[in-house]
C-alpha cells in the first residue's frame, strides 16, 4: 500500500465514520440520560428518507437536512413516549421503530416516486458538495503534511465538519453544564435528580430529543452527503455499528470519536480490498464487515477493559414506594 | 382523654409553629396509607414521629417533601399555606430530606451531589467554585467534615448520609427531615448523627425524625407524634411520656414483651462454623472470621445494627453466596465454595427463612402454591416422573399448609402479591418449617409483620426448636433477639463481639457491644 | 392493578393493542391513496380465500410459530433474545451440512437429522451471547444483535466461497437430493382424504411446529426446568435462594431458544427451497419479537399470532402483486403491533384497569 492509497482510504474512513459518529453520540445521550436506544438505525433511516425526499422536491439541502431532523425527532418521540411517559420496554420500543422505519420508508417512497423506494438522485444544491479549506491548494504540494492537509482533512461536506465538532460540544454539555450534570445523574440515579426537585420526565425527553437531532444530521448525511439520494435500506446496519461504537467508547464522547473512526477505517479498507491478502492467511471482505460486530463483543465481555453502562439505564422511572 | 389533654399543650408550646398539617390523606389504589393527618411542630424544635413499619410514616413525609401528592388536606409553613406539589416547591418552602435510601449519584462526587438541583447557573465552572466555599463553611459549622472531592460509593454508610444532610443544607432548609435515619448506622455513628440533630436545633433549624425505635424518640426529641395504620394516634411532650405508653400507642394494645417458653434443654451438637470469611464483589471483607455453634434445641440469636455482616452470615449458611472457612452440619462438613447452592443445603436439612420475603422468599407474581414449591421443587413428593412436575400434589399441600399456619385467604392460586405481609411471611414460614429441618436459619422473622402474626411466627420457632432442632435467629430487633434466644452473639464490623446469656445481660450491656466497644 | 381479572390481562389488552394497530395501519393505507377495506378484503382473499392462499399462510405460520416460540422462552426466562435471525441463518446452515453431505435413503431420516442439526446450529449461536451473559454480563440484546449480523457474515463467505458447486452464478449451495424433499401439506392431506393445493410450500414441518407449541407449553408449566425457567424469570435474586442456578438457568433458556429458532431452517430450507439460499430467513427471528409480545409468550397465543402474521404475509404479498402497495406495509404493522402490544403496553393497560377499577367500585 503507498502513501496515495492510504490517504485515500483516511479520507474515505472520515467520510465513513461520519454517520456513524452522529449516530454514536445521539446514544450517547440517549444512553447517558438512562434511556437505552437500539433504535437508531430506525432515525437513521427515516431521516435519510425524509431529507433524500425533500431535498429531491426542493433542490435545497438544507431544507433536506431540517426534513431528516424533524422525521428523526418524530421516531424519538414515539420511543420518549414509549420509554418515559409509559414506561415501556426500551428495547422492544426501539425493535419497533426500526421496523417502523424500514416499512414506512419503502412504503412512503414507492408512493411519492415511484422508483422502487428510491428517492431520485439529487444533483447540484440538492445534495452537499465539498468544502474545501483554507490555503488546501497552497499546502498541497508539499510532500506528506501537503496531501494530508487537501485531501485527507480538507473537501469534505459541511456535515462532516459538524460532526467532529459536535465531539468537543458534547463532551462540554456533558461534562461543563448543569444539563450535562443533571443528564448523567438521571442516567445512574433518577432519584437522586428527582429528589432535587428536578423533573426526571423532562431531562430524559430533552435527551432523547437530542438523540433525535443528531440521528437526524447521520441519515441527512447518508441521503445528502455520503450518497446522492435515499435509496431502500441505506443505512444497512450502521445505526448497529454505531450503538457497538457506543459501546467501544465506553459512553463518552472522545473515545466516540475513535470508535467510529476506527469502524470507519475498517469499512474503507473493506471497500478498497474485497480481500486482504496477510501471506499466511487472507482475510476475505466478509471478515472486514463483522469485524465492528466481533470486536465490541469483545469488549463487552469484558476482555479489553470493561464497559459499564449507566447504572438506571434501560429502567423506566418509578417512585419507589 | 389524658392525651388529648395534652396535645393541646405540646401545639400550644412557646415557639411559633413551623410545619402544621390539616387533614392529610393518601392512598395508593386500595391502600389507605394516610387517612386524615393533622400535626403541628413548633420552630426550633425536634419532633419524633414514630410507628411501626407500614404505620404511613414516610408516605406522610414524602407528602410533606412534595414526592407524593395527597388525595386531601393542608400544608402550612411557617403559619402561611403552601401548597406542595413537587419536591422544587418543598426545596423553596425551606424543607429538606433525608431519605432511608439515600438519593445519591454514586458514580458523582460529593460536591457534584451536593450541587445537583442547585447549580446556580447553566454552566458549572463558577457555580463549582461558590459551592465548594459554602460547602466546607457548612461542613465546619455542624460538624459534617467530608471530602468534597470523594466519589460518593467509596464513603462509608455515615459519610453517605453526611452528605445528604449537607445537600439540604446547601438549599438553606430550615425544616429537615429524616427517615429512619439510623437503621444502617452503628451506635457510635447514630450518637455522632444526634449530635448533629441537636446542633441544627440549636441554630434554630426545625427536625423531624421518623423512626419507629423508642429509643431515639425517648433520646433527642422534644416531642412525639406516633402513627399507627395511617392514622395519627397522639403527639405528645417527650418529657411527658414513657417508651412504654409510646409502645402502647403505636400497636394500640398491650405489647407481649416476652415470648412464653421453657428453658431451653440443649442436646447434640447441630452445627459448628469455624472461622467463617466473605468477601463482597468490591472485595471488601464482610465476614471477618466467624465461629459459633448451636445445639439441638437451642436458638441462637444474633443481634447488631442492619449491615454489619448478619446477612452474608445467613447467605453463606444458606448457600446463596460462597465464602471460606468450615461448617459442619451434624459432624458433617458443608462445602461453601459454590453459589446458589441452596438445593444441596435443603436436601441435608437447612432451611431458610430470608429476611427480605419479597426479593428472596417469594417470587410475587408466582401463585402461592408455585411459592409453596419454591426451593423445594425437587422435593420427590412433588413429582410426577423423572421430567414433570406433580402440580396438583403441590396444590394439595398448599391448602393443607395454608389451613395449619392460618394463611389467609386460603386460596392456592392467588399470586404471592396479593397477600398482606404477615400471610406472605406465614406462607414462607410454613414452607420452610413444615420439613422439621435440621437447622433453621431465620432473618428478621417479624419485619413488616401485624402483631397477630408476630405472636404466631414466634411460636412456631420456639416449637421448632422444643422439638429438639436447632434456630439461627438474625435480627436487628434487640426486644425479640432478647425474648427468643436461648443464647445471644454480636455480630459487629464482620466479627462476633461477644456471647450472651439473655437472662443475665441487658439492653444496654447488647448496645456496647453492637457499637463494637468491648469491655 | 388488581382488580383486573386474568382474562383481561391475557386476551383484553392485547387485542386492544393489536385493533389499535391495525386501525393506524389502515390510516396509512388511506394516506397512501389506497382504500383501507378493499385492501383488507383483498388480503383475506389472498391469504384465506383458497387452499392455495392458506397453504402459503401456514407455510409462513410455520416460521413464525418456531421464532415465537423461541422468542416466548426467552422472555419466560427473563431474556429479550433478538438473535432469532442469526441463529435460523445458522440453522440453515446446519439442515445444509445434514442434507448436503450425507446421502439420506429417505426423507424420514434425513428429516431427523435436519431437526436435531438446525436445534444444534442455533443452539449453538446463541450460546456464546448466552454464555457472555451469564458469566460476563454482557447484554444479551446488544450481543445477539452483533451476532445476527456476524452470522449473515458467515452465510454469505460460505455461500460465496465454500458452499456455492463451481461454475454456479447465484450464491446457493447444491441443490438437496430428491430423496430428502419433504412432504407437502396436501400430500399429507391427501393422506385422509382432503384436496390440497400442491403449489405451495407448506410442509411436515408444521406438524413439527405444532408438536414444538405443546412441548413448550409442557416444558414451561408441567417440568421442573420449566418452573426453575419462569422462576428465574421473575426474579434472579430469589431464585438464587432457592437454588436455581442462574447461569445454567441462562444457558438452558438461550440454548432452547437458539434451538426453535434455528428449528425454523427445517421449513424454510428443506422444505421449501431444498437447498440453502443468502437470505432464507427474510426477517422471521424479528417477527418472532412481534408473535412473542402479542401471544403473551405462551404457546397458544403464539400459535395464534403466528397464524395472523401468516395471514398478514400472506395477504401482504397477493396486495403487492395486485394493488401499488409494496409489500412493506408488512413490516409497518409488525413494528405497529411490537409498538403497540409491547412498548406501549401500558398505555392501553392503565385505561382498562383503571376501568375495571371503576367497575369494580361500582358493584361494592
Amino acid at each position: 500500500m503507498d502513501f496515495a492509497t492510504l490517504i485515500q482510504i483516511l479520507d474515505s474512513s472520515i467520510r465513513l465514520a461520519t454517520p456513524l459518529l452522529f449516530a454514536c453520540l445521539a446514544g450517547l445521550f440517549s444512553e447517558r440520560a438512562g434511556v437505552f436506544d437500539i433504535g437508531l438505525e430506525g432515525k437513521m433511516l427515516a431521516a435519510a428518507f425524509l431529507s433524500g425526499s425533500v431535498a429531491a422536491v426542493t433542490g435545497s439541502v438544507w431544507l433536506g437536512v431540517l426534513a431528516g431532523v424533524f422525521a428523526s425527532l418524530l421516531m424519538a418521540g414515539i420511543h420518549g413516549l414509549a420509554a418515559i411517559t409509559f414506561r415501556g420496554n426500551q428495547l422492544i420500543s426501539g425493535v419497533a421503530i426500526n421496523f417502523l422505519a424500514s416499512g414506512l420508508t419503502v412504503l412512503l417512497g414507492q408512493n411519492w416516486f415511484a422508483l422502487g423506494g428510491r428517492t431520485p438522485a439529487l444533483t447540484g444544491d440538492a445534495r452537499f458538495g465539498p468544502i474545501t479549506l483554507p490555503l488546501a491548494d497552497t499546502v498541497a504540494p508539499i510532500p506528506f503534511i501537503g496531501p494530508i492537509y487537501a485531501e485527507m482533512i480538507s473537501g469534505h461536506s459541511a456535515l462532516v465538519y459538524i460532526a467532529i465538532a459536535c465531539v468537543p460540544a458534547s463532551a462540554w454539555v456533558l461534562y461543563r453544564t448543569r444539563f450535562g450534570l443533571r443528564l448523567r445523574a438521571v442516567g445512574e440515579n433518577p432519584a437522586a435528580v428527582d429528589t432535587a426537585g428536578i423533573s426526571v420526565t423532562g431531562i430524559r425527553y430533552a435527551a432523547v430529543a437530542i438523540c433525535g437531532v443528531l440521528c437526524g444530521l447521520a441519515g441527512a448525511y447518508l441521503a445528502l452527503g455520503l450518497a446522492a439520494g435515499f435509496g431502500k435500506e441505506m443505512t444497512a446496519g450502521r445505526g448497529f455499528i454505531a450503538l457497538a461504537a457506543l459501546i467501544f467508547a465506553k459512553w463518552r464522547p472522545w473515545y466516540a470519536l475513535g470508535a467510529t473512526l476506527l469502524f470507519g477505517f475498517l469499512e474503507a479498507v473493506g471497500n478498497r480490498f474485497p480481500s486482504i491478502d496477510f501471506g499466511v492467511i487472507t482475510l476475505p471482505a466478509q471478515f472486514m464487515q463483522a469485524l465492528p460486530y466481533v470486536l465490541t463483543v469483545v469488549i463487552l465481555a469484558g476482555f479489553i477493559g470493561k464497559a459499564t453502562p449507566p447504572r438506571a439505564g434501560g429502567e423506566p422511572y418509578i417512585k419507589e414506594r | 382523654m389524658e392525651t388529648s389533654r395534652r396535645q393541646e399543650s405540646a401545639a400550644s408550646a412557646s415557639n411559633p409553629l413551623a410545619i402544621e398539617l390539616r387533614g392529610i390523606s393518601k392512598a395508593f389504589g386500595p391502600v389507605q396509607a394516610n387517612k386524615d393527618i393533622s400535626i403541628q411542630v413548633a420552630k426550633g424544635s425536634i419532633h419524633g414521629i414514630i410507628g411501626e413499619n407500614g404505620a404511613g410514616k414516610s408516605t406522610l413525609m414524602s407528602i410533606l417533601y412534595g414526592f407524593y401528592k395527597a388525595d386531601a388536606g393542608e400544608i402550612y409553613i411557617s403559619g402561611n399555606l403552601t401548597p406542595i406539589p413537587d419536591s422544587q416547591s418543598a426545596i423553596r418552602a425551606g424543607i429538606g430530606m433525608v431519605f432511608q435510601h439515600f438519593k445519591l449519584v454514586p458514580n458523582f462526587t460529593v460536591l457534584e451531589n451536593v450541587i445537583l438541583g442547585a447549580e446556580g447557573g447553566a454552566i458549572l465552572r463558577g457555580a463549582m467554585a461558590k459551592a465548594r466555599k459554602s460547602l466546607s463553611d457548612l461542613a465546619r459549622e455542624y460538624e459534617l467534615e467530608v471530602n468534597p472531592d470523594a466519589v460518593v460509593e467509596d464513603l462509608s454508610v455515615g459519610h453517605q448520609q453526611r452528605v445528604e444532610i449537607l445537600k439540604a443544607l446547601y438549599r438553606q432548609a430550615d425544616i429537615l427531615i429524616l427517615d429512619e435515619p439510623t437503621g444502617v448506622l452503628t451506635p457510635a455513628e447514630a450518637d455522632q448523627l444526634f449530635r448533629i440533630l441537636n446542633g441544627l436545633k440549636d441554630q434554630g433549624k426545625t427536625v423531624i425524625l421518623i423512626t419507629h425505635k423508642l429509643r431515639e424518640i425517648m433520646e433527642i426529641t422534644d416531642t412525639v407524634s406516633v402513627m399507627r395504620r395511617g392514622q395519627m394516634t397522639a403527639t405528645v411532650k417527650t418529657a411527658e411520656t414513657s417508651p412504654e405508653e409510646l409502645a402502647e400507642l403505636m400497636v394500640g394494645r398491650k405489647v407481649l414483651l416476652s415470648v412464653e417458653k421453657t428453658p431451653a434443654a440443649p442436646g447434640g451438637m447441630v452445627l459448628e462454623v469455624e472461622n467463617l470469611r466473605v468477601r463482597d464483589e468490591t472485595g471488601v471483607e464482610r465476614l471477618k472470621g466467624i465461629s459459633f455453634n448451636i445445639r439441638a434445641g437451642e436458638i441462637l440469636g444474633i443481634a447488631g445494627v442492619a449491615g454489619n455482616g448478619q446477612s452474608e452470615l445467613l447467605e453463606l449458611l444458606a448457600g446463596i453466596a460462597r465464602g471460606e472457612g468450615t461448617v459442619r452440619l451434624n459432624g458433617q462438613e458443608v462445602a461453601l465454595n459454590a453459589t446458589a447452592d441452596g438445593q444441596s443445603r435443603r436436601a441435608r436439612g437447612i432451611a431458610h427463612v430470608p429476611e427480605d420475603r419479597q426479593h428472596l422468599g417469594l417470587i410475587m407474581d408466582f401463585t402461592a402454591w408455585e411459592n409453596v414449591a419454591f426451593g423445594y421443587h425437587h422435593a420427590p413428593e412433588y413429582q410426577r416422573s423423572a421430567l414433570l412436575m406433580d402440580n396438583d400434589a403441590v396444590r394439595t399441600d398448599t391448602v393443607d399448609k395454608m389451613e395449619r399456619y392460618d394463611v389467609r385467604p386460603p386460596i392456592p392460586t392467588l399470586p404471592a402479591k396479593n397477600f398482606s405481609g404477615g400471610n406472605q411471611q406465614k406462607l414462607v414460614v410454613a414452607r420452610e418449617m413444615d420439613r422439621n429441618p435440621e437447622l433453621l436459619l431465620v432473618g428478621q422473622p417479624t419485619r413488616g409483620v401485624d402483631i397477630g402474626a408476630i405472636e404466631f411466627i414466634h411460636k412456631q420457632i420456639v416449637a421448632l426448636r422444643d422439638a429438639g432442632k436447632a434456630v439461627l435467629l438474625v435480627s436487628v430487633e434487640l426486644d425479640e433477639i432478647m425474648s427468643l434466644s436461648d443464647r445471644i452473639a454480636v455480630m459487629f464490623d464482620g466479627k462476633i463481639m461477644g456471647e450472651r446469656d439473655p437472662k443475665i445481660t441487658n439492653e444496654r450491656e447488647l448496645g456496647l457491644l453492637m457499637a463494637g466497644v468491648v469491655k | 392493578m388488581t382488580a383486573m381479572p386474568k382474562w383481561a390481562d391475557a386476551v383484553l389488552v392485547p387485542l386492544i393493542s393489536l385493533l389499535i394497530a391495525f386501525f393506524i395501519s389502515g390510516l396509512v393505507i388511506l394516506a397512501i391513496g389506497e382504500d383501507p377495506i378493499a385492501a383488507m378484503k383483498l388480503m383475506v382473499t389472498g391469504a384465506l380465500g383458497s387452499t392455495y392462499g392458506w397453504g402459503y399462510t401456514l407455510y409462513y405460520a410455520t416460521n413464525f410459530i418456531f421464532t415465537g416460540l423461541a422468542v416466548s422462552v426467552a422472555f419466560q426466562a427473563g431474556l429479550f433474545n433478538i438473535g432469532g435471525e442469526g441463529q435460523a441463518t445458522l440453522g440453515g446452515l446446519g439442515v445444509a451440512m445434514a442434507c448436503l453431505f450425507i446421502p439420506w435413503p429417505h426423507w424420514s431420516l434425513a428429516l431427523v437429522a435436519a431437526v436435531f442439526a438446525s436445534a444444534l446450529f442455533g443452539a449453538a449461536w446463541a450460546a456464546i451471547p448466552a454464555y457472555l451473559q451469564a458469566k460476563r454480563g454482557s447484554h444479551v440484546v446488544i450481543t445477539t444483535i452483533m451476532f445476527n449480523f456476524i452470522a449473515s457474515a458467515l452465510l454469505v463467505y460460505l455461500l460465496v466461497n465454500v458452499l456455492r458447486p463451481e461454475g454456479a452464478l447465484d450464491s446457493a449451495s447444491a441443490r438437496f437430493g430428491d430423496a430428502m424433499r419433504l412432504p407437502r401439506l396436501n400430500d399429507i392431506l391427501a393422506l385422509v382424504g382432503i384436496p390440497f393445493n400442491n403449489r405451495n410450500p407448506a410442509n411436515i414441518s408444521l406438524l413439527i411446529a405444532l408438536a414444538s407449541c405443546v412441548g413448550v407449553w409442557l416444558l414451561m408449566w408441567r417440568t421442573r426446568l420449566g418452573y426453575q425457567l419462569r422462576a428465574f424469570g421473575k426474579s434472579e435474586k430469589a431464585s438464587v435462594y432457592a437454588g436455581i442456578n442462574p447461569v445454567r438457568m441462562t444457558m438452558y433458556a438461550m440454548l432452547i431458544s437458539g434451538g426453535l429458532s434455528g428449528m425454523m431452517a427445517i421449513n424454510t430450507v428443506m422444505g421449501e427451497a431444498g437447498r440453502l439460499l443468502l437470505n432464507s430467513v427474510e426477517g422471521a427471528g424479528f417477527i418472532g419479537i412481534a408473535v412473542a409480545l402479542m401471544g403473551r409468550s405462551h404457546p397458544v397465543g403464539v400459535l395464534l399470532a403466528a397464524l395472523l402474521f401468516g395471514f398478514l404475509y400472506q395477504g401482504g404479498a397477493e396486495l403487492a402483486l395486485w394493488t401499488s402497495i409494496p409489500r412493506e406495509l408488512i413490516i409497518v404493522i409488525q413494528a405497529l403491533v411490537i409498538l403497540f402490544t409491547g412498548a406501549l403496553d401500558d398505555m392501553v393497560r392503565r385505561p382498562v384497569a383503571g376501568l375495571f377499577l371503576l367497575m369494580k367500585k361500582g358493584k361494592a
